[in-house]
């Protein structure tokens, strides 16, 4: 009784505080971080701005706040945007670097040379996260399912759950007669993108639209905006079936992919070694790094649904401190301490090794323009 | 047409019997409660017929009364009785209509964001918080860390920017319409653009405030000032109509006793008629706040994302509680575990609501010291 | 005496106030103007490369035209709904606050309903999406069993209830408080005297109401339909969350449909270059639509001019 006094008055007088004064914190979580520590000051100072891909959003909070710590003079903003309004700005002058779930086609690219001097910009690809099929079945954790399956389901030509297309695949699996509900994104999205590219490469016959960030109108569904979005849609029907980044998929079961003669579920290895196997982009600067990925890989263990998202980076950046800080926040993102603290924090997968000492190479060559 | 009446009523041999002259032809007050309750029994045969629910019930249970009750009434008091019952009871109903989804988002609102609303949210801005911080607290190792402040801060200055632009200009303009153009050429057209305003979707409002700033400073300039820019063009037309409107009743016998008087046409806008008229200007302008405060799409393209606090409104990126709510939903800190980003985000919400409860509050205070005494009820 | 006191005020105001306060105000209104036709200009500009494209380049591959119409026709259907459902309602209740129910109750009331005003759009489709639309589902099922004859009642209805027919009510619900604060702010000034001239005639309430307070307040009550019409047509975030979009269908129990604003909305973060031009150039659509819309309000208010206060 007295307690709930107590703590009514604290929270009055806080309310109070809060409207008199402008007494609110940026120490959110108690242990000095930000730049009232000055510890551990490192080189480089100024402000990074990026915009771009959503699908970051949670790595980037936690690669600024990282890299923040280690450099208390730096800032390093990003704004969610999305990935187009991210290229835009970027080509534009607008920000310092792009986040973006897609390479620059070439008309961005040969634009980017306006801003970033004659190499054009490079890309790192520096999130990588499986794309999960999700589904809402009770008692069923996993499905296998092969790419031809897979596209027929989403377009609407299996219908019930005990079809017999995914039952003999799952011979051991108990499946009831549940009908399907497809649920996929309404907004225009970098993983609707690389679901159907890979639906595109795998089952041709069936997936006969266009590749687009946007779902086909042909075969519309069920649907909700954004990751989240899809999985409480899928949540909340039995039988739904969805697409979503496998680090916000939770509790759903998932399928297994067919590759090659194995059914391949989804893990961060699987997705790093589907990356591996993907061939560079053509025409572009020495060091780049954009990829298109073979979605239709027959490499055993690859996990072929995978979102590549990149940071778009200038060679040459017009004042020394940006370059520095641009090469500083590179370095940091794709280093085995950066990679493991977007997967900690957002369920990514960690770049390979490989992967990163070529990134950190085309990272090196960031100089001041001049 | 009332002699009429009454000499009917007067001219009918009595029928009532007993009844006394005077509450003849009057309804007996048990007739409403019990058609009342017949008609929650029939709604509730009626709807068990069809597979009985509770929504089912009411929806038959009011349909019965509403058409029943009048009839009744009309049969004992005449039509025009009937017909006034009828809409005291449309009138109720609807009351009752608008109020169940009003009760269902606040109650939404409450039980989702209550039990965010701590010292945290309000004291502490998101700096520092990453997804693993949220698996900790998920984990209940912590207490959800992080808060909304930032963004509080955010919303307060964008606010009281935009609102610093618009409420003059919007202001002067109603004035110019009503006072002073009387239905000139100019007059008309600034009213009708003023109407094809509120049409601007808004975030094409942000991409223009985005491109002018972008033009003055270079691309994707962004500071709170360019959010509250954006801002403004979406809240002048709800400034203007509502104060033309409220302008357009201040009865004309004021305006010229005052003349009448001397007193110079612009001293009687600002003596006369604006007081006359501020509780409705004072609402509007609230709702034009209301209107803008909640505005995520906009605030996008022109403000930014900011994490830290900041202050300064002309430099640096800033975060507004619409932002903040919608990207807590929609891009979690923690993809993993979405449900302390939940909480934050409700609990934003429910602290825009208190914000606007209390820009409210003071101008129902502001209204109150202006207006003359013995305006209205 | 304070006539003398008045008077040599304003003498002391002066002319020169009057010159200035009058310049202002119609500085002010120039200035809106002026940053109407800016913003129509850079809608205009920004919009142009899709008129120019050609009509393969366009989404759908079928031109402009293709691409916006099902878009209008899903934006008027949201509007319709939401206007038929906002407007009688936001009105008698308005009615109920002005002159049914007892100060007691209609102080609380009219401040609850102005609070609604602020509630973000986010919240609104949260709400929209989770509570509203399961709890409409059996209904739905059941107009599509009963009146499935109807088009716009024709089956099978949504299993998860994300609707058009949803959508027009979460926007219902959003501009209901516009339609009610701005009806109850007019209404509370009707005269007194007509009232009470009304009253002493022998009126019934509701012939008191209608031929005093809603004569007076009709020109007010369009000018808030207007108002709400506004936000019903340009909301955003409130239908992307609740729709479950999709191509043109007749019938509201079923996903489909998709406004212009939400299809803004979802597309703009990714969208680059000609898709870009495209959805502003929706945004333009949607400033015509607004405007013809208007262009019909006016012409209503202007046969019931003779009723205002300031004639």
């Amino acid at each position: 009784m007295k307690a709930s006094h107590l703590g009514r008055s604290a929270a009055v007088l806080a309310i109070g505080t809060l409207a008199l004064t402008a007494c609110g914190s940026d120490n959110a979580t108690g242990n000095g971080s930000g730049s009232e520590t000055g510890a551990a000051a490192g080189s480089v100072s100024g402000t990074l701005t990026g915009i771009g891909s959503s699908a970051q959003n949670a790595a980037m909070t936690a690669w600024q706040n990282g890299f923040q710590e280690a450099n208390s003079g730096a800032t390093v903003q990003y704004s969610p945007d999305g990935s187009g309004a991210g290229r835009e700005a970027f080509v534009a002058g607008g920000a310092d670097f792009a986040g973006s779930d897609a390479y620059l086609d070439d008309e961005e690219y040969e634009a980017s040379k306006e801003v970033c001097g004659p190499e054009g910009a490079f890309h790192v690809p520096a999130y990588i996260s499986p794309i999960a099929v999700a589904f809402n079945l009770p008692g069923v954790e996993t499905v296998n399912m092969d790419g031809e399956t897979i596209a027929q389901v989403f377009t609407g030509e299996i219908k019930t759950w005990n079809n017999p297309a995914i039952a003999d695949q799952n011979p051991e699996a108990d499946l009831p007669d549940t009908p399907i509900t497809v649920v996929h994104r309404n907004d225009e999205s970098g993983t609707t993108e690389n679901f159907q590219e890979y639906l595109a490469a795998a089952a041709p016959e069936v997936w006969t639209e266009e590749v687009s960030g946007n779902w086909p109108s042909q075969w519309a569904a069920e649907n909700n905006k954004g990751t989240a979005g899809v999985v409480q849609s899928t949540n909340a029907t039995e039988g739904a079936i969805t697409y979503a980044d496998a680090s916000a998929v939770g509790d759903l079961g998932t399928v297994a992919v067919g590759v090659g003669e194995e059914y391949v579920p989804y893990s961060s290895e699987a997705a790093a070694k589907a990356v591996e196997a993907s061939t560079p982009v053509e025409g572009r600067a020495e060091y780049d790094m954009a990829m298109d990925l073979e979605r239709d890989t027959t490499e055993s263990g690859a996990y072929p649904i995978v979102l590549v998202s990149y940071e778009i980076f200038c060679p040459q950046y017009d004042s020394q401190e940006t370059a520095d800080l641009a090469k500083a926040f590179g370095s940091y993102m794709v280093s085995e301490e950066g990679q493991q603290t977007a997967a900690d924090a957002a369920g990514s997968a960690p770049m390979s090794e490989t992967l990163r000492t070529r990134a950190q190479e085309a990272l090196d060559r960031i100089t001041v323009a001049g | 047409m009332s002699t009429t009446l009454l000499r009917n009523q007067t001219s009918t041999p009595p029928t009532g019997g007993r009844r006394s002259r005077l509450t003849r032809n009057q309804r007996p007050a048990w007739l409403v409660p019990t058609i009342g309750i017949a008609a929650v029994v029939v709604g509730a045969a009626a709807a068990a017929l069809v597979g009985f629910n509770v929504a089912l019930w009411a929806v038959f249970s009011a349909v019965i009364f509403l058409v029943a009750a009048p009839v009744a009434v009309t049969a004992v008091e005449g039509r025009r009785k009937g017909a006034d019952s009828l809409v005291t009871y449309l009138v109720y109903t609807a009351f009752i209509l608008a109020v169940v989804p009003l009760v269902s988002v606040i109650w939404t609102v409450l039980a989702n964001g209550l039990p965010g609303l701590n010292s945290n949210l309000l004291l502490t801005s998101m700096n520092g918080v990453t997804g693993a911080t949220d698996n900790a607290a998920a984990a209940g190792e912590t207490p959800v860390l992080g808060g909304a402040y930032h963004a509080i801060v955010g919303t307060v200055s964008i606010t009281f920017w935009a609102t610093l632009l618009s409420v003059p200009i919007g202001l002067l303009t109603a004035i110019y319409l009503v006072e002073y153009s009387r239905g000139g050429w100019l007059g008309r057209a600034i009213t009708f653009f003023v109407d094809v305003m509120t049409g601007i979707p808004s975030i094409v409002a942000g991409l223009f405030a985005a491109a002018l700033f972008g033009l003055l400073f270079g691309p994707s300039t962004r500071f709170g000032f360019v959010a509250a820019v954006a801002l403004t063009v979406l809240m002048i037309p709800t400034v203007v109509k509502n104060t033309e409107e409220m302008l357009k009743i201040v009865p004309n016998e004021l305006r010229e006793a005052a003349y009448a008087l001397g007193v110079r046409k612009w001293r009687t806008i600002v003596k006369v008629v604006i007081p006359t008229a501020i509780s409705g200007i004072a609402s509007g302008v609230t709702l034009a706040i209301a209107r803008v405060i909640g505005e995520t799409a906009p605030l996008l393209v022109t403000a930014g994302f900011a994490t830290a606090i900041n202050w300064n409104s002309f430099s640096g990126w800033m975060t507004t509680l619409p932002t903040f709510i919608y990207y807590q939903i929609m891009t979690p800190t923690s993809p993993t575990n979405p449900d302390p980003s939940a909480q934050r985000a409700w609990a934003a919400a429910l602290i825009l609501i208190i914000i606007v409860m209390l820009l409210n509050l003071v101008a129902r205070l502001v209204a109150k010291a202006f207006a003359p005494k013995t305006a209205g009820r | 005496m304070s006539t003398t006191v008045t008077t040599k005020k304003s003498a002391a105001g002066g002319k020169a106030g009057d010159s200035v306060f009058s310049g202002l105000s119609l500085g002010a209104g120039v200035l809106i103007l002026a940053v109407l036709a800016a913003v129509a200009l850079f809608l205009f500009m920004q919009a142009l490369p899709t008129f120019q494209a050609p009509a393969e380049d366009v989404s759908g591959g079928e031109g402009f035209f293709a691409y916006i119409w099902p878009l209008v026709i899903g934006t008027v259907i949201a509007a319709v709904i939401a206007l038929a459902i906002a407007t009688p309602i936001g009105v008698l209740v308005a009615l109920y606050i002005s002159h049914y129910a007892p100060a007691r109750i209609a102080k609380p009331v009219a401040y609850v309903i102005d609070l609604l005003a602020a509630i973000p759009s986010v919240i609104y489709g949260a709400w929209g999406t989770t509570v509203l639309a399961s709890s409409l589902v059996p209904l739905y099922g059941w107009l599509a069993e009963n009146f499935g004859f109807i088009p716009i009642f024709s089956g099978p209805a949504s299993q998860t209830g994300k609707t058009i027919l949803t959508a027009g009510v979460v926007l219902a619900i959003m501009i209901l408080p516009i339609i009610t604060a701005m009806s109850r702010e007019i209404f509370v000034q009707t005269p007194k005297l007509h009232e009470e001239a009304a009253l002493a005639l022998g009126a019934t309430r509701w012939e008191m109401i209608r031929m005093t307070v809603l004569p007076f307040a009709r020109p007010g009550i369009i000018s808030s339909v207007m108002l709400a019409l506004g936000r019903a047509l340009g909301e955003t975030m409130a239908v992307a969350l609740v729709l479950s979009s999709g191509p043109l269908t007749a019938s509201l129990l079923q996903s489909g449909n998709q406004t212009i604003a939400a299809e803004i909305a979802l597309n703009f973060p990714e969208a680059y270059g000609l898709r870009l031009s495209e959805l502003i150039a929706a945004g333009l659509v949607l400033f015509l639509i607004t405007l013809v819309v208007n262009m019909i309000a006016r012409a209503i208010i202007t046969r019931y001019k003779e009723f205002s206060g300031a004639n």
